[in-house]
């Protein structure tokens, strides 16, 4: 599903050169759950970037869906984005000006749905994260927990194979990160490879494989049961 | 995306920031309305002017003689001579002076004209009542007079003058007609004036000299003929220029053409030159906007907004923006220069050309300058935009 063959990436501020990722090579199979975890400054945002197409690697390769990312242009890496992979950032990152609903329908409009279906799925993963009674709302109208809610929905709505959080629990309560959690994992019984970086070792645990990184370089790799 | 939710999108984006998007459009509407208005002024004036100058007549010549101490003039037979050449279709020769015309108590001081019954014809000058001039009035001297209508209304008021006698300078005069309304020109009214026959006024006026022929050319082409023959009997009568002038209403035309186009035109550059700094002002705007909106755009790249999406947002959000500007651009254009016409009493012409133009013009102002900002938004790499703080 999501194949890193020695992936390096400079940073050059000013005159200095800052290598954040050294050669990391990581093997992401269909339908796995994978928790990336790491002190602050590893180099797993730029990491989950990479893999999201959002960012281009300085040297080596990632693969996704036996796409090579960097043989593709820049509306094609657009187009894996829209249909491989549903985003949930730390911060939300919702249109502040759209309600609910519209949030969620937006991937389903850069693909060209139809209104009619549009709606129709938005509706149907509002209600899978449990915020049918709030589709109308504005993000400002939502709570926190709430807003990471329709984020999830938002990324589901395209019904990419592959989930990517960055830290979604980070701005929650105990109890709606949970509850976030808890979506992620039936997300993943439904078969959706979900890839999520956290700081809360609990949180960790609970994946089926949990990948260490340290200063840029993965330093452990341990699946459940191992 | 479709072009429906660009634009969908666009609306929603100027609605969202009602007051911007006004002051935003503000520019291009004062620069539509006063390209309307500068424009519509400029034409209407010259469509005035040129209205007065072909009311004088078609195909006219006129010669004017301004008789210099010593040098005789012409008299009617000479002035009918001139006139009498192929190419020309009427000559009426022309008496002038300043008399008092009275009725009942009441007098007024106005212009004497004493002509032919060709003037009619030549002059393109109607009768809204009674008839013109005819040959027999000439030839017995008839003491007959028609009434231009500022003089008939000042005399009469709102009753009939036909068939009244009025004395002109003290002397008697039936009222066979009233001329018809021509309204003023530069020379001052064309409706202040009395008309009797020519051999009537050389008596009248103790003057047997002509001040001025008008002559009509039967067409357009014979125009420049007739105006070089009558310019070499002229000099041959006068032997020199100075003692009389001949006008071409044709050339009179385009000269008056010429210089009230020119003036339309520097009019509509002047406010073209606004309607550019509207220009401006939604690229300035654009810009701020895409900054502003730098971790939207991050956002729906991200979710897989393409770059030709980013592109058409806000490019359609520009040209939505002049657009609307510009329909309520042609809005007070249309208001301001009926409002500036009644107001100056002027006559204004606005040309659908002249709209269209203007709208096309803003339409264009918001591709040419929100394409750079929209560019600029499309190009931005998503986690650049992203990380946008
Ligand atoms: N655009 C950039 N330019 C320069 N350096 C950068 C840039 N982005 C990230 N870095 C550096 O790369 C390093 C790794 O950043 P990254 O965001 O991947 O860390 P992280 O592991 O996600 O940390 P955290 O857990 O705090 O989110 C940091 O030292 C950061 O300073
Ligand atoms: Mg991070």
């Amino acid at each position: 599903m999501i194949q890193i063959k020695n992936l390096s990436k400079v940073y050059q501020t000013g005159s200095t050169m800052l290598q954040v990722l050294k050669e990391v090579s990581l093997h992401i199979r269909p339908q796995e759950f994978v928790a990336i975890i790491g002190p602050s400054g590893s180099g797993k945002s730029t990491l989950m970037n990479m893999i999201g197409c959002l960012d281009t690697p300085t040297s080596g390769s990632v693969i996704i869906d036996n796409h090579s990312t960097s043989s593709l242009s820049e509306d094609e890496l657009a187009e894996i984005r829209n249909s491989k992979i549903g985003f949930i950032f730390q911060s939300f990152n919702l249109l502040s000006k759209l309600n609910a609903l519209e949030n969620v329908e937006l991937p389903l409009i850069y693909r060209g749905v139809n209104t009619n279906e549009r709606r129709q799925k938005a509706v149907k993963f509002l209600t899978l994260v449990g915020l049918d009674d709030r589709m109308d709302h504005l993000p400002s109208q939502l709570s926190g927990g709430q807003q990471q809610r329709v984020a999830v929905a938002r990324a589901l709505a395209g019904e990419p194979p592959i989930i990517l959080a960055d830290e979604p629990t980070g701005a929650l309560d105990s109890k709606s990160g949970k509850e976030l959690i808890s979506i992620l994992h039936r997300l993943n019984e439904l078969g959706h490879t979900i890839v999520l970086i956290t700081h809360d070792l609990d949180i960790a645990k609970q994946a089926k494989r949990v990948v260490r990184i340290h200063d840029g370089m993965i330093v452990s790799d341990t699946k459940a049961g191992d | 995306m479709n072009f429906n939710q660009a634009v969908k999108l666009a609306i929603a984006g100027i609605k969202g920031n009602k007051m911007r998007s006004f002051l935003t459009m503000l520019g291009v509407i004062i620069g539509v309305s006063t390209v309307i208005i500068l424009v519509s002024v400029g034409q209407g004036s010259t469509k005035q002017v040129t209205g007065q100058i072909e009311s004088m007549g078609s195909n006219l010549i006129s010669v004017s003689i301004r008789g210099r101490g010593g040098v005789s003039g012409l008299n009617y037979q000479e002035a009918l001579k001139l006139g009498d050449r192929t190419g020309v279709s009427g000559a009426a020769p022309t008496i002038s002076g300043n008399v008092t015309v009275k009725f009942g108590t009441k007098t007024v001081d106005t212009s004497l004209e004493g002509t032919n019954d060709k003037y009619a014809t030549v002059r393109n000058q109607k009768t809204s009542s009674g008839r013109f001039l005819l040959p027999i009035d000439i030839t017995y001297r008839q003491k007959v007079v028609l009434l231009g209508s500022e003089v008939s209304r000042e005399l009469f008021g709102f009753g009939n003058p036909l068939n009244q006698e009025v004395k002109i300078n003290g002397v008697k005069f039936k009222v066979i007609g009233i001329l018809e309304e021509k309204g003023s020109s530069m020379g001052g009214s064309n409706d202040d004036k009395v008309l009797i026959p020519i051999t009537t006024a050389m008596r009248l006026l103790a003057n047997p000299q002509i001040s001025s022929i008008s002559i009509q050319a039967k067409t357009k082409e014979d125009v420049d003929t007739v105006v070089r023959q009558l310019e070499a009997a002229l000099l041959r009568k006068f032997k020199d220029e100075d003692n009389y002038r001949v006008f071409n209403q044709a050339e009179m035309l385009s000269t008056v053409n010429q210089v009230t186009g020119t003036l339309t035109l520097m009019l509509g550059g002047i406010a073209g030159v606004s309607l550019l700094v509207g220009g401006i002002g939604i690229m300035n705007i654009m810009l701020v906007s895409v900054t502003e909106r730098t971790r939207e755009i991050g956002i729906r790249k991200a979710i897989g907004a393409k770059r030709r999406d980013i592109m058409r947002q806000f490019l359609v959000e520009a040209v939505v923006v002049s657009s609307i500007g510009g329909i309520l651009g042609i809005l007070i254009g249309f208001l301001g220069s009926k409002g500036l016409g009644s107001l100056l009493k002027i006559s204004t012409v606005i040309s659908p050309q002249v709209v269209l133009l203007a709208f096309g013009f803003s339409v264009l102002v918001g591709v040419f300058f929100g394409w750079f900002p929209a560019n600029k938004a499309a190009r931005l790499k998503p986690i650049d935009a992203l990380r946008f703080e």
